[in-house]
């Protein structure tokens, strides 16, 4: 992984890009239970597979979707943010 | 130097997921101290092949918390008799570890870690830049102008041991004592009943076990997947480099957070050195020219002198980092198993005191007073562990 695609920018050396965390859904913090908010805080799916995950495009400052398989170390797609129900 | 097995027996006292530092730790230590020798200890690789193997073999004590600083010194008190206790050579050398700071925000942090070292009975002090030089004569202070370095914490009993020898050292032991260790035997499921562990599955067949302790480090989450268990472990590579072996000139082990940097000169004269994490998730041990030039840099900030010296070997390890850069570790919601885990950057140093406390821990069924406060179940109460004098990281 050596490259990534920047939706706004193009292919691009990945020391250009910051990982920003998997994209994650928030609970309610009026609604959840405790165990709910610290599981969200907390608790992360760490087993290797094709993770949906913030980049950051840093001279341009884009944050967009990335997935990438994190077993194999390639991208296999970047989006913009507000295609961030595009299929896996 | 090991016996082998041709099969494994139907069931077990315990099983002991991983064959390496921690694992054969606290198979020798089971029995050892606790008379417990019908235990097998299952490694899907080789014995000592992962971070056992790959880490840049510094042991201190000099943390930042209570926790952690007890947790850690009784682990160096464990090191110093292990060739003993082993009958074989660890070359556990005592160098003395200096971690530099360069800004008054780090000298105030140094200070801090000191004074919480020697309220512990741990010899750390905070020193000045005049110290560092005489101690390090061929630093350049000024660390190429932009980084000058005000002074350090210094830990005199810093030390370095050959990690591979650590692992066959306590396989040996263990495997003395009767515990059975299967390497190329991978687990891929855990047979739980009612709530309680009953066996696991191998590549091998079903073996019964009423208790598991997994001590897998960058592979934790994928056997906590099939236990349906949730942690904050995360996995980043982190990586190591070698430079050619070159006439000794480097005594003590340093360290610059600032810099991610940290370097020690092995027996053989190389120059074992790391830095940080890689900064992205990653299943995989590939290696940068990204880490090894900028790694290569920062060398070259405090000793310009190396810049005709060659890199001769680059790797990486799959550590399993927790949030508060403190290990989880001891009981779990499913009885029966045992994690010890969450080790990131900082586990080979604890490898003696990991042993000790977990076969305590596997033995009684509760946690050993030691790493209460390293309890999987912290996360939930909000009581973290704060323990930021882990490896290069900035304060």
């Amino acid at each position: 992984m050596k490259l990534m695609v920047c939706p706004l920018n193009g292919p691009r050396a990945i020391t250009e890009f910051a990982y920003g965390g998997a994209v994650r859904p928030m609970p309610d913090p009026d609604s959840c239970s405790d165990a709910e908010w610290s599981d969200y805080v907390f608790n992360r799916a760490g087993s290797p597979g094709i993770k949906r995950e913030w980049w950051c495009h840093i001279a341009s400052g884009y944050w967009f979707i990335a997935e990438r398989d994190t077993a194999r170390d390639i991208v296999v797609g970047t989006f913009p943010p507000g295609a961030r129900d595009a299929p896996a | 130097m090991f016996t082998r097995h041709d099969s494994l027996r139907p069931g077990y006292e315990a099983v002991i997921i991983g064959a390496g530092g921690h694992g054969l730790a606290a198979a020798y230590y089971l029995a050892r101290d606790h008379g417990m020798r019908d235990v097998a200890v299952l490694e899907k690789g080789y014995l000592g092949g992962g971070n056992t193997g790959r880490n840049t073999t510094i042991i201190r004590s000099n943390y930042l918390t209570p926790e952690g600083v007890r947790f850690y010194d009784e682990s160096l008190r464990l090191w110093q008799d292990l060739a003993t206790d082993f009958d074989l050579n660890l070359f556990y050398s005592t160098r003395g570890h200096f971690t530099l700071a360069h800004t008054d925000a780090a000298m105030r942090t140094m200070r801090w870690r000191a004074e919480v070292n020697k309220h512990l009975g741990v010899r750390s002090e905070a020193v000045d830049a005049a110290f560092v030089k005489r101690m390090i004569p061929m630093i350049d202070l000024t660390c190429a102008g932009h980084a000058p370095i005000v002074g350090a914490l210094f830990h005199e009993p810093g030390a370095i041991a050959r990690h591979d020898a650590v692992a066959w050292g306590y396989g040996r032991g263990a495997d003395r004592r009767g515990v059975q260790i299967h390497q190329q035997t991978e687990v891929t499921g855990i047979r739980v009943k009612a709530g309680r562990v009953v066996g696991v599955e191998t590549t091998r067949g079903f073996v019964a076990t009423p208790k598991v302790l997994c001590a897998v480090a960058g592979s934790t989450p994928r056997i906590l997947d099939m236990l349906g268990l949730r942690t904050p472990i995360y996995v980043h590579p982190l990586q190591a480099m070698v430079s050619e072996p070159v006439k000794r000139w480097l005594d003590p082990i340093i360290v610059s957070g600032s810099l991610h940097v940290y370097v020690s000169q092995s027996a053989r004269g190389e120059l074992v050195m790391g830095a940080s994490l890689d900064p992205y998730e990653l299943h995989q041990t590939r290696s940068t020219l990204d880490f090894a030039e900028s790694l290569s840099s920062h060398m070259l900030d405090m000793f310009p002198f190396l810049g005709e010296v060659k890199i001769n070997r680059q790797w990486a390890g799959l550590a399993d980092m927790s949030p508060d850069f403190a290990p989880i570790m001891g009981i779990t919601a499913v009885e029966g198993f045992f994690l010890d885990a969450g080790w990131g950057t900082w586990g080979f140093k604890a490898t003696p005191v990991c042993g000790k406390t977990m076969s305590h821990t596997l033995a009684t069924g509760r946690n050993h007073p030691l790493i209460e406060g390293f309890s999987i179940d912290r996360f939930a109460r909000y009581q973290l562990t704060g323990e930021k004098g882990a490896a290069a990281v900035g304060h």
